[in-house]
């Protein structure tokens, strides 16, 4: 299965609505709840990060038997030290965005802690790709 | 059970308002977590949790969905907008008003048994 997304910088009213629909997709394929969340959750603060930071990007996640991944491409500023974005509790994040709840630092480590692949390249002035798999068929504990 | 509490019980021991979801008053929680940083809120692992915050949007709302969070309870007399009971509907959550601070709320609550997550 194959789906893709568009995500508009700024756009924190409909931020989160391809996680949402990504949840209902697979609760409908009767995953694991907390595999789904494990998803979800990786998935909601990658969305909320194109939008508290790029201009605009696409998802595409797509869903097999074995695994869902999550492909996140950006237009954007592009992050200049990614070992520096991993770190907790490092933000570049706008007053809006920490108005909204999020812009403390916990976004990159949480989605990787979240992942069982993580997959992130940057290049300054252009834009962002991560890559986020989830595998399905690993017994949670 | 000791240490869960119906959501009807924390309505009346927070003498706070709900504003949708009232027909499950009857889900039970466990646990609570108090913060009005979402980002914080999405590193929680535990199940049957209740969320205290002073963040009434949209966002808080998308986050408890993401975190399967089924009762949210809006300390500091926060309002609740029709964006997010909208969003909470489709979802079926219960969203509580309420008018204290969030440390007496979470420390009501507390003093009934629900647990910390840590």
């Amino acid at each position: 299965m194959h789906f893709e997304y568009k995500v508009q910088g700024g756009d924190f009213a409909r931020a989160g609505l391809a996680s949402s629909q990504v949840k209902k997709v697979l609760k409908q394929l009767n995953v694991d709840a907390k595999l789904i969340k494990r998803v979800v959750v990786a998935m909601y603060e990658a969305e909320v990060n194109v939008v508290a930071h790029a201009y605009q990007g696409t998802i595409n996640v797509d869903i097999d038997t074995e695994r869902i991944v999550m492909a996140f491409s950006d237009h954007g500023p592009g992050i200049p030290d990614i070992p520096l974005a991993m770190q907790r509790g490092y933000s570049t994040a706008s007053p809006v965005v920490r108005e909204m709840g999020f812009g403390a630092g916990m976004g990159l480590p949480n989605i990787q802690s979240n992942a069982d692949e993580f997959k992130i390249t940057s290049v300054v002035g252009k834009g962002t790709n991560l890559e986020i798999i989830v595998y399905l068929n690993v017994p949670q504990e | 059970m000791p240490g869960k509490m119906k959501l009807n019980q924390v309505i009346e021991v927070l003498q706070a308002k709900v504003v949708c979801g009232s027909e499950l008053l009857n889900t039970e929680v466990e646990f609570a977590f108090a913060s009005d940083l979402m980002s914080d809120v999405l590193t929680i692992q535990a199940d049957n949790l209740l969320l205290i915050t002073g963040l009434a949007n949209v966002q808080a709302v998308r986050t408890a969905e993401m975190s399967d969070i089924s009762a949210i309870v809006f300390v500091r007399n926060k309002k609740v907008n029709d964006d997010m009971i909208e969003l909470a509907e489709e979802n079926g959550m219960v969203l509580i008003e309420c008018a204290s601070s969030m440390f007496k709320a979470a420390g009501q609550l507390f003093a009934q048994g629900l647990k910390p997550v840590y």
